[in-house]
């Protein structure tokens, strides 16, 4: 059993014991643990269920690259599951419980998966869930999406209560990795002269070179980083974080870092995560190795760990393993491990080595200590079920069916060789090459990710870079490399001279033992979190899978939340052997950012809430707030979709606003409406590109609606026109339209047309605007003062400027409405004061605001078109009966051609009706017109469909509008429209204007 | 993420403060055009691995559009320069010359 020793322990402060519990079980650690350390040291090696088989599982790993130990954090609004005990520090009071068993951890009824041998391999998914098709519903759904998983979500209600933040910054180099060869490269960099960022995943400097008792200049590791440390905090143009993870590496020199900045110290006024968006122009990956597993059956039981995490519990944590510990490897670096735990007492039954003659100085250090070495074995099996209790060994070449030898113990270290952390360098497409000597994938130096300037930005140093031996040489010239490309070329002293242990050659293995028989090799994990087998791959190479891409999601091998940092390379080496290949013929899959996990609450930052979005508002905001306005997003704007009295509900105040429009006078806050203005020499010219009417015909002071189409035909935007001198026009467009048509017309004017003189200014925000509608207007206007607004000085479609009651007006003759109307525009400091005059003077008139539903009421009344309603992207003007605002005098203008397509000129093209339904019920949105027969998927054929549909109060029943095949020539037809659950509605063709069709209304 | 370099106001950007506006230097097929040329200038787009065109327009700086002269593959940016042409500057092909040897400029207007 595992357990803490009674001295040691370099990370941790045993004056300050942590309590936390797991499973509701206290526990109690050290400051300075992380979970798994004081989980470990407390005894408990059992951490949860595996994805789909619900095996037993314990830690493997120390670091990033845990598979197993993942557990849910916290509690209601803080829970977070699927958290790594490996990475997780301890504080007082944490709260951890296992994952994905029932009913208990100790007792999986669903373990059951286990015992039935072809269940759920390879390809499971894809060959069971076929047929029969009722089985989807009542058994794999239920049965299996209940069986197979992680951690739960969080439950719906919480709320995350936590702060998040984001943060720019720039560097010239940017350091990842701060281990020794991270420590170096970045003083080397900074004493150059550059500005120079390093950035550590950890809670510590300075990686494995302490746990492994490396020396530096001939004293211990740690003093060589202490003093380091110190060097580069004293320099100014040095940035320092610890606890920050080298998320991803994306195009030009851009990288994600990921902080957690309080994870370990909850409750701190802190933001719990800092994301880091740094700019930097080179980039060294100082990211370290990783040990490689071994595949021999029953590798995953609880008590089987990578030699190297061993060596860190027990250096680090003075966390021990077991009593008594077989280490399995294929290489010298586990031979540290045996050393260490034998001095620090733990019993070490063996070290399986699969090779025939291990004579490198630290297999003759673990002999010269008594360390029984079994040479040219491998181990057949782990004895054991929730714990491991022994293990057999045979010899490494056969096939495993008995054992030379049996082996008690209660854990074993595995160590199948080192793979570089190439992650980063891969990230934004750094080529690897495979490195004969060592078995791994290093990074190309002459195959980097390229910047903009052509050079290559990442530049990788010591072990990430394939250097398992002495690295801090290299990582020096690496640093001054990197800073003397951003033109920095300062000098740097020299660098540390580290002495590792000369290592003899690894041998590697992919399968243990090499010939393993099927049993063995249904037993033996690559994946761990993902509960993938060496045999899921073979079986994978033999129904065709061959490319890795293929094999991996056929698999789901490296698929997990861990990505594969343990199973990838074993399991390609397999997927090679089985195709009777060399590895680098089969490659890599594609390493993807990020690293590893990370909060989508430090992706959104503080975009949450009332800042998740700007919201836009209008000068007259807080009076509609203020008055019963029931709000309704339009773009980033608010509108008012009604105002509501007291007492009263939405369709009630609609109705009321939408008759007072009609019988007395109504106020429509505008503002949203999109002003541009555009002037100079060719404006004239320019509008008639523009839009589809004659606008350089428009006489200064008059008004003329027009319609604007892209290049397809299809409509845009529309709105009124005003030309307010010879040189200058004012575009009214749609509210959500105005700053996608001013980037329409800036990019004709600065692309196309760009030897025109034309000046464009979009001025939406610096007018108010309010239309007042109805036959009462002009009266009320008329008790501002200031100016003649009768039918003859300014008849419809006109506009003047003055002074109305005061104001600075513009006033606008036109209407939506069809009643007698007028805009007035005034600049947006007034806008308030003009709403609230008019509101007053209008006390005995009754005037009252509306909203953007009885506005819609209103105009689909007159039969006015809505963009977005009548309009959808594939619509044409002539669809709607517009043919009279589309020039026939005109050469060209913006869609001409593409309205000159043959399946413009359709004469069956679907076209504007009014709809009415026999009974003078109110017609679904969007619903389809049925024509006779079927399509060739069983589908009704449809003739036609609703763009718009309300009730008119005026006219006391539903009106209507839709598109329907040659519908004007259709007139009194009844069509049968689907309604909802099959439910067939009848409505009539009648004629889209429904009130004053004369225009009698508008022209007072 | 692209950094980008606005020949307009000089500065160099994220890509977020950009809008892209798709591939450059096309040619406007207007009315009476054949369905050939028309269905080329608004449908038919290049989308080479290696060297391109685009349009980017400085959205959240000073408004102006550009072209982006860049290597699809590598991500190298050759060079940008004002929307105001019709074809590549001189000094850009010269640049994407001299590192692309074997590239040649097509004939505009072939859109």
């Amino acid at each position: 059993m595992s357990h803490r020793l009674a001295s040691g322990g370099r990370l941790i402060d045993r004056r300050q014991p942590v309590n936390f519990s797991f499973n509701g079980r206290q526990m109690s650690g050290f400051a300075g643990d992380t979970l798994a350390a004081g989980l470990l040291g407390a005894g408990q090696t059992l951490l949860g269920r595996s994805f789909k088989y619900h095996r037993p599982r314990g830690v493997v790993a120390s670091g990033a690259e845990e598979p197993n130990a993942l557990l849910g954090l916290g509690q209601g609004d803080r829970f977070e599951p699927n958290q790594r005990a490996t990475t997780t520090e301890l504080f007082e009071g944490l709260a951890a419980t296992s994952q994905n068993h029932w009913p208990r951890l100790e007792f999986d009824l669903l373990a059951l998966n286990n015992l039935v041998p072809q269940f759920l391999t390879a390809g499971f998914y894809y060959k069971t869930f076929l047929w029969p098709r009722a089985f989807w519903k009542h058994v794999y759904e239920p049965v299996i999406r209940r069986s197979a998983g992680l951690g739960e979500a969080p439950g719906p209600r919480t709320r995350d209560p936590d702060r998040y933040e984001q943060i720019y910054a720039f560097a010239d180099v940017m350091v990842i990795g701060g281990g020794i060869a991270g420590l170096q490269a970045a003083l080397a960099a900074a004493e150059s002269g550059a500005r120079v960022a390093l950035w550590e995943q950890s809670a510590h400097w300075g990686g494995r070179a302490p746990v492994d008792g490396i020396e530096i200049d001939g004293t211990p590791a740690e003093d060589w980083i202490t003093a380091t440390l110190a060097r580069l905090a004293a320099m100014e143009n040095v940035q320092l974080r610890l606890r920050t993870m080298g998320a991803g590496v994306h195009d030009h020199g851009y990288v994600l870092g990921y902080e957690r900045v309080s994870d370990h110290a909850p409750g701190d006024d802190a933001p719990r995560h800092r994301l880091w968006r740094m700019r930097a122009g080179r980039i060294i990956t100082a990211t370290g190795a990783i040990e490689r597993p071994l595949s021999f059956a029953g590798n995953d039981v609880p008590g089987v760990m990578l030699a190297s995490a061993m060596r860190d519990y027990l250096v680090n944590y003075a966390v021990a393993p077991g009593q008594e510990v077989v280490i399995v490897t294929n290489n010298d670096d586990a031979y540290r491990t045996a050393l260490a735990l034998r001095r620090a007492g733990i019993g070490v039954a063996a070290v399986v080595d699969a090779r025939a003659d291990p004579a490198g100085p630290l297999p003759q250090a673990a002999r010269a200590a008594g360390i029984r070495i079994l040479a040219g074995s491998g181990i057949r099996k782990v004895k054991g079920g929730r714990h491991v209790k022994g293990v057999e060994v045979c010899a490494i070449d056969s096939r495993g069916v008995a054992h030379t030898a049996q082996l008690d113990c209660d854990a074993v270290g595995m160590s199948g060789g080192w793979s570089p952390v190439v992650h980063l360098w891969s990230h934004c497409g750094g080529k690897l090459i495979w490195d004969e000597g060592g078995h791994f994938f290093r990074p190309d130096p002459a195959r980097p990710p390229l910047g903009q300037d052509g050079a290559g930005f990442v530049l990788a140093c010591g072990s990430a870079n394939g250097d398992l031996g002495p690295v801090l040489g290299d990582a020096q010239a690496t640093g001054c490399r990197a800073a003397q490309a951003m033109g920095a070329d300062g000098a740097a002293s020299d660098a540390g001279r580290d002495t590792p242990a000369e290592m003899a050659e690894m041998e590697p293995v992919w399968i243990m033992p090499r010939a393993a028989e099927y049993d063995l090799r249904a037993k033996m994990w690559l994946d761990f979190q993902n509960d993938v087998k060496v045999s899921d791959i073979q079986l994978a190479a033999r129904e065709g899978f061959h490319s890795v891409e293929h094999a991996k999601r056929y698999t789901t091998l490296g698929m997990a939340t861990d990505q594969g940092k343990l199973s990838n390379i074993n399991g390609l080496a397999i997927l090679s052997d089985a195709l009777g290949q060399p590895i680098p013929a089969t490659g890599t899959t594609t390493f993807r950012p990020p690293y590893t996990p990370i909060s989508l609450a430090a992706i959104a930052g503080e975009a949450r809430g009332p800042l998740f979005q700007p919201l836009r508002r209008t000068p007259m905001q807080d009076w509609h707030d203020a008055h019963g306005a029931d709000w309704e997003p339009v773009g980033q704007w608010r509108r008012p979709f009604a105002y509501l009295r007291k007492g009263e509900g939405r369709t009630a105040a609609v109705n009321r606003e939408v008759r007072n429009v009609r019988t007395g006078v109504g106020m429509l806050d505008a503002s949203t409406l999109g002003k541009i203005l555009v002037s100079g020499p060719d404006a004239a010219r320019f509008m008639d590109m523009l839009y589809t009417g004659m606008m350089s015909s428009l006489k200064p002071g008059r008004c003329r609606y027009g319609l604007m189409c892209n290049e397809n035909g299809f409509l845009m935007d529309d709105g009124v026109v005003a030309r307010l001198d010879e040189g200058r026009f004012l575009v009214h467009t749609t509210s959500g339209g105005a700053d996608h048509i001013h980037g329409w017309m800036e990019d004709w004017l600065q692309c196309e047309w760009w030897d025109w003189q034309v000046h464009t200014v979009n001025m939406t925000e610096q007018f108010a605007q309010v239309a007042v509608a109805g036959p009462k207007a002009r009266h009320l206007l008329e008790r501002l003062g200031g100016m003649d607004l009768s039918r003859e000085a300014m008849p419809f479609m006109s506009f003047a400027e003055g002074a109305l009651g005061g104001f600075d007006a513009r006033v606008f003759r036109i209407s939506f409405s069809g009643e007698l109307g007028f805009e007035i525009a005034v600049p947006a400091s007034q806008g308030r004061a003009l709403w609230a005059r008019l509101m007053a003077e209008g006390a005995d008139l009754d005037v009252m605001p509306y909203g953007t539903e009885a506005l819609h009421i209103l105009r689909a009344e007159k039969g006015f078109i809505m963009i977005g309603d009548e309009t959808d992207g594939t619509v044409i003007p002539q669809d709607l009966g517009l043919n009279w605002a589309i020039s026939k005098k005109k050469t060209d203008f913006l869609g001409k051609r593409g309205m000159e397509r043959v399946a413009m000129q359709d004469p069956d093209r679907w076209t504007l009706v009014g709809l009415e339904t026999l009974h003078g019920t109110v017609l679904p949105h969007g619903a389809l017109a049925l024509a006779p027969g079927h399509n060739a998927n069983g589908q009704r054929q449809t003739q036609g469909r609703v763009t718009s549909s309300y009730y008119s109060a005026n006219l006391g029943c539903g009106i209507a509008m839709g598109l329907v095949a040659n519908g004007p020539d259709r007139m009194g037809e009844v069509l049968d429209f689907a309604g909802p659950k099959d439910r067939i509605i009848q409505a009539r063709i009648v004629d889209p204007v429904r009130i004053d069709k004369d225009g009698e209304r508008q022209n007072v | 993420m692209l950094s980008l370099t606005c020949p307009c106001c000089g500065i160099t950007a994220e890509e977020t403060e950009f809008t892209p506006g798709g591939e450059a230097h096309l040619t406007r097929s207007g009315p009476g055009s054949s369905d050939s040329s028309y269905e080329a200038y608004m449908f038919q787009r290049k989308n080479p691995r290696g060297v391109h065109f685009e349009r980017w327009r400085h959205a959240y700086g000073c408004g102006k559009w550009f072209i982006a002269a860049r290597d699809t593959v590598t991500l190298e940016v050759f060079g940008t320069y004002p929307a105001q042409t019709t074809e590549p500057p001189a000094e850009i092909v010269t640049q994407i010359r001299a590192r692309r040897p074997d590239w040649t400029p097509e004939p505009q207007g072939a859109a």
